[in-house]
């Protein structure tokens, strides 16, 4: 495994050596350099300290790991792979990933799952183990995002406009949701069965990575939301 | 050589110009001053030279002020106050503003000439003069005094201009710092290079071609760092289909100097002789639409519109040339001459 | 019918003597216009369904048709017009937002049209473009600032990732999805011929296509469909749609009818699923983001590839267009507001956004007196109309336009604007199988290399007029330009004078 000491390095100069090797890789020092394995395949990124934002951006197969709190858009437009978090993450987290999958130990920031979408035989899938803040899934298109909640905060396991412009995949919270305003064109029902057995084995990967135990985590309540349909706005225009 | 020569070698040219600016440069001819900046001014009155020799001192010592000498001729009229200063920029200035002193001398004459009313620099180069007023250039040069001048290295012209009136400032050479551009034609790239020249500090005011051509010079050689061949395929750049063919090294070259200095591509007919320190260098645009003849003569190169100004000064002239469009001629005095 | 009933627009005029009833105008009408009537033996028609988009006029063999402006009108009134009137009955009907396609159509000063171009008389002699050089080449990219010399005094001839066009005229982007197959397959196989580059724009790049990669701009927008590594490399360079001409601030929504087999797989989304690209990108919400999105994609590809900005012109686009400048963009794209589109709300098309002409004019300078117009390349679009246009565009500033709506035209849509619809009877603005085969793409290609062909020879006879013979010394070169009929204030902003000065 290469080791890579990125305290002195910018973001070009330490994606420039991640490119030019090929095996898996140990960054210590890591300080805010940007767009750590962009479009990166069939790797391990193993990074201590706190990457900087776009983490995996285009990310195409490897896997990161941090150990750690990661910034701002992490795993933005992911097409396959993994990064896992040890710690929480920032704004934007998962925009657009059409793919692969994205771990947080914590907590999830702002628009987390934005425009997540699915094609053919990927389903991207956003396991946050913490809370989520405010517009969780807005447009999503497609894939899974869960949302575990634990963490000792009192705030509510997603905070504002969760699922605005919602038109596909699926969103489950582990939460009977009842304090949550979810908008008018999606659905919430607690968690059947089926559903459950649907993200058990994300549930259990997770708890894996970090910890805990994911038959009682699936004994708790949850709440499945899907949206009415996939064409949300059709009734907003008359042709001119 | 004093101006003698080259001012009997415009007699035969009078027909191509039209008496309203004619003018020399001669390099050399300061060699008492020869590490001083020689500014020469035109100024409409006293209070004039008053201010701009305040502005001046604020940033540069003046070691020398004088008129610079002339003579009456009923074919130079309405003569302006000429005078010449030899300035160098003081070091604590230099070092405070972060600038050599070139830059310093080019951002006076700047100033000077956009925003000081009644006072305009047409030369500023150390060792080297321009000399022009409105008239034909043979009775210019007898008006300066040009025989008492000796200099390594002269350039001449003579006016027939065409976008701007005539006036005194407008005549060519055209200078900055020892820089100086005598060019016959009408450039049609005049706007595109204006406006891109004009982000790195020139000031174009008098909607002449010589002008921008001169500060596009001084860009490229002493700002950028080009050379003079390497200029020369800037503003007469080759033909894309000519580049094509040269071989790899040069086309890689010729190509990233096109492209990198697109605006800077000059055309439209042109001839230029550029006069700078310890040489020339003419050329032509690259459809070659304007004249220029090359001839030598044992230890001197001759550069003409037309032979017969050549044949004045230097009747048993040698190899008698055109040269290419787009294909410079450069001229150095030998190493340690001057 | 009620208070709803509209008149029909147009008034299909069928000369009966003429007619033969040999029923081709039923087969090409998508909308149903014309059907045979077994009963009375003859054409009849619902004009109601008219769009006038003139493909049974030009297929009618014995010229029988013709389609005329309806002279049923409301009651005339100079403040509330038919437009508006109708407009409103149909909100008032639906409740809803109006939506239209293709460029503004309403009555705005067109600046290309109040400005003139120059030729050289006598002074400066004029050039014969068919007897000598005349050059249209041009290179879209950062260049930079300093040169840099090795060693030995070398000069270090490595640029920035460049684009490289045969003349300053590219096709700008239209997605898969909002024109058909053929019509991409059309732009595609011009582009290459002609040595410039068509733009995938934001529906991702049909697999078909990646062998026009070095003529292919690939998008990036806010829905971030199709993007994924292979679709990054694959292009000549990435643009990053921030804004449209034709819709300023939001953003575009392809109806999930629309998200078909190929459509979908190009996307990457599943069929029949609504594909909505916000207005913003939700990781952009200052100028500093920005310039993350564009490090991003310069390292996802290694730095190969120019990454273009797309903006709207609106009210203060110098200064947007500075902050793109200094974001690392290589290459900023304008779109005017007079811009097509596959659909858009109308009150946004036809009021939001400004001319390209005082966008370019004011970016330009701006540009220039912040010392940094070499660091950024200029396109621009929004109804670039014919060889002047380019001219003018050039001359003003731009390093190379974008055509859209001309490209178009030139595979035969008569802007009927109803690409809303999804039924373009001249297989364009479709999905539908039967019409898109409409569009032969040997014959639609072809069509887009005369039309460019043609501009080509004419911008080098107005080049040869005006003395110039490369491209690269008009760029900028408003001396070659003045205006007609302006005010001062627009003269100003123009940077040009007035005719006669």
């Amino acid at each position: 495994m290469l080791c890579i000491d990125a305290s002195h390095m910018d973001y070009q100069q330490l994606n420039a050596e991640i490119k030019s090797s090929s095996g898996d890789i140990s960054i210590t020092g890591c300080f805010g350099q940007r767009f750590i394995g962009a479009g990166l395949e069939h790797r391990h990124i193993d990074i201590s300290g706190t990457p900087g934002n776009a983490l995996g951006a285009y990310l195409n197969g490897a896997c990161i790991e941090v150990q750690g709190n990661a910034q701002d858009a992490v795993g933005d437009t992911m097409n396959a792979g993994r990064i896992i978090v040890h710690g929480s993450i920032g704004d934007a987290a998962g925009y657009a990933m059409r793919g692969g999958e994205l771990f947080v130990e914590g907590d999830a920031g702002y628009r987390a799952g934005i425009h997540m979408k699915a094609y053919g035989d990927k389903i991207p899938v956003m396991v946050i183990g913490g809370k989520a803040g405010s517009f969780l899934g807005e447009y999503q298109a497609g894939g899974v995002i869960i949302v575990l909640g634990l963490s000792e905060s009192s705030r509510p396991i997603v905070s504002n406009f969760p699922c605005t412009g919602m038109h596909g995949g699926k969103l489950f919270l582990r939460s009977d949701c009842k304090n949550i305003l979810l908008p008018k064109q999606v659905t919430g029902h607690s968690a059947t069965v089926d559903d459950l057995t649907e993200i058990s084995g994300y549930v259990q990967a997770y708890c894996e990575l970090f910890g805990g135990s994911y038959e009682e985590l699936l004994h708790s309540p949850f709440t499945v939301i899907t949206p009415d349909n996939q064409n949300p706005y059709k009734q907003m225009y008359v042709l001119n | 050589m004093t101006g003698e020569k080259i001012i009997e070698s415009m007699k035969p040219m009078h027909d191509r110009s039209n008496g309203l600016g004619g003018g020399f440069a001669a390099y050399g001819i300061y060699p008492e001053y020869k590490d001083f900046f020689a500014l020469h001014m035109f100024l409409d009155d006293r209070a004039a030279r008053k201010s701009c020799e305040a502005l001046l001192r604020e940033t540069m010592e003046i070691v020398h002020a004088e008129r610079i000498p002339t003579r009456t001729t009923p074919a130079i009229t309405d003569e302006p106050l000429i005078w010449r200063f030899f300035v160098s920029p003081l070091r604590s200035v230099l070092a405070s503003m972060q600038l050599n002193e070139e830059e310093c001398v080019a951002r006076a004459v700047m100033t000077i000439n956009t925003q000081m009313k009644g006072a305009y620099v047409f030369s500023g180069g150390k060792n080297m003069g321009v000399f022009k007023a409105v008239g034909f250039p043979e009775d210019v040069g007898y008006f300066y005094r040009l025989e008492e001048y000796e200099a390594y290295s002269w350039t001449a012209h003579g006016r027939y201009p065409t976008n701007t009136p005539g006036w005194w400032g407008g005549a060519h050479p055209f200078a900055l710092l020892d820089y100086s551009i005598v060019h016959n034609g009408e450039i049609s790239s005049y706007d595109a290079n204006r406006r891109f020249i004009e982000m790195f500090g020139y000031k174009c005011t008098l909607q002449t071609d010589t002008e921008v051509i001169t500060y596009i010079a001084d860009y490229l050689l002493r700002k950028q760092g080009l050379s003079l061949e390497e200029m020369a395929s800037v503003i007469a750049a080759p033909f894309w289909s000519t580049i094509a063919r040269k071989d790899e090294c040069e086309q890689k070259k010729l190509l990233y100097l096109r492209k990198v200095f697109s605006s800077l591509l000059v055309t439209g007919p042109f001839s230029i002789i550029l006069g700078f320190d310890g040489g020339l260098m003419a050329l032509n645009d690259r459809l070659k639409l304007r004249s220029m003849v090359v001839g030598e003569k044992d230890d001197k190169v001759f550069i003409a519109s037309e032979e017969a100004a050549i044949r004045v000064m230097e009747p048993g002239v040698e190899n008698i040339y055109a040269p290419a469009g787009g294909e410079p001629v450069i001229v150095r005095v030998k190493e340690g001459k001057f | 019918m009620g208070i709803d009933y509209i008149y029909p627009q147009f008034e299909v005029i069928r000369n009966d003597g003429r007619c033969t009833n040999c029923r081709i105008c039923e087969k090409q009408c998508a909308n149903g216009v014309h059907v045979y009537d077994s009963v009375k033996k003859r054409m009849v028609c619902d004009e109601s369904k008219c769009v006038n988009c003139q493909r049974c006029v030009c297929f009618c063999p014995a010229h029988a048709l013709k389609i005329a402006k309806n002279d049923c009108t409301f009651r005339e009134n100079a403040n509330w017009d038919e437009d508006t009137i109708k407009e409103l009955y149909k909100q008032a009907g639906s409740g809803g937002v109006l939506l239209s396609s293709m460029g503004n159509p309403k009555r705005f000063p067109v600046y290309w049209d109040r400005i003139l171009i120059n030729a050289s008389q006598v002074t400066n002699p004029s050039i014969d473009p068919l007897r000598e050089p005349m050059e249209t080449r041009v290179f879209l990219g950062k260049k930079p600032s300093a040169i840099q010399r090795d060693e030995q005094g070398k000069l270090k001839c490595e640029l920035p990732p460049q684009i490289e066009l045969s003349m300053p005229v590219m096709f700008s982007a239209m997605s898969y999805g909002s024109v058909s197959y053929n019509a991409h397959a059309c732009l595609a196989k011009a582009a290459q011929e002609l040595g410039i580059c068509y733009n995938t724009g934001e529906g991702g790049l049909h697999e078909d296509f990646y062998v026009y990669g070095e003529n292919t701009i690939v998008q990036v927008a806010s829905g971030r469909f199709g993007v994924y590594k292979d679709y990054l490399e694959a292009g000549a360079a990435i643009e990053i749609k921030m804004g449209q001409g034709a819709k300023p601030g939001i953003g575009g929504h392809l109806p999930g009818a629309k998200i078909t087999g190929d459509v979908s797989r190009t996307r990457m989304v599943p069929e029949g699923t609504d594909a909505i690209s916000p207005a913003p990108h939700h990781d952009i919400y200052s100028i500093e983001d920005l310039g993350q999105l564009v490090y991003s994609l310069k390292e996802a590809t290694n730095h190969r590839k120019p990454i273009i900005v797309k903006v709207a012109a609106v009210h203060n686009i110098a200064a947007i267009a500075s902050g793109i400048a200094r974001s690392g963009a290589d290459i900023i794209a304008i779109d005017g507001f007079r811009g097509g589109t596959g659909a858009a709300p109308t009150r946004i098309r036809d009021n939001v956004g400004i001319p390209i002409e005082l966008a370019l004019a004011a970016v330009d300078q701006r540009l220039r007196d912040e010392g940094i117009r070499n660091n950024v390349s200029l396109i621009v679009g929004g109804s670039i109309r014919s060889s002047a246009d380019v001219i003018k565009a050039v001359a003003l500033g731009a390093d190379a336009c974008y055509i859209g709506t001309a490209a178009l035209l030139a595979l035969g849509c008569h802007l009927c604007r109803s690409c809303q619809t999804g039924k373009c009877n001249w297989g364009i603005a479709t999905q539908d199988p039967e019409l898109v085969k409409r569009l032969d793409v040997h014959v639609g290609s072809q069509r887009l290399i005369n039309l460019m062909t043609a501009w080509r020879h004419e911008i080098k006879e107005m080049m040869g007029g005006m003395g110039v013979n490369s491209i690269e010394a008009l760029k900028g070169n408003r001396l070659m330009l003045r205006g007609i009929g302006m005010t001062d204030r627009e003269l100003a902003i123009l940077g040009i004078s007035h005719a006669g000065e």
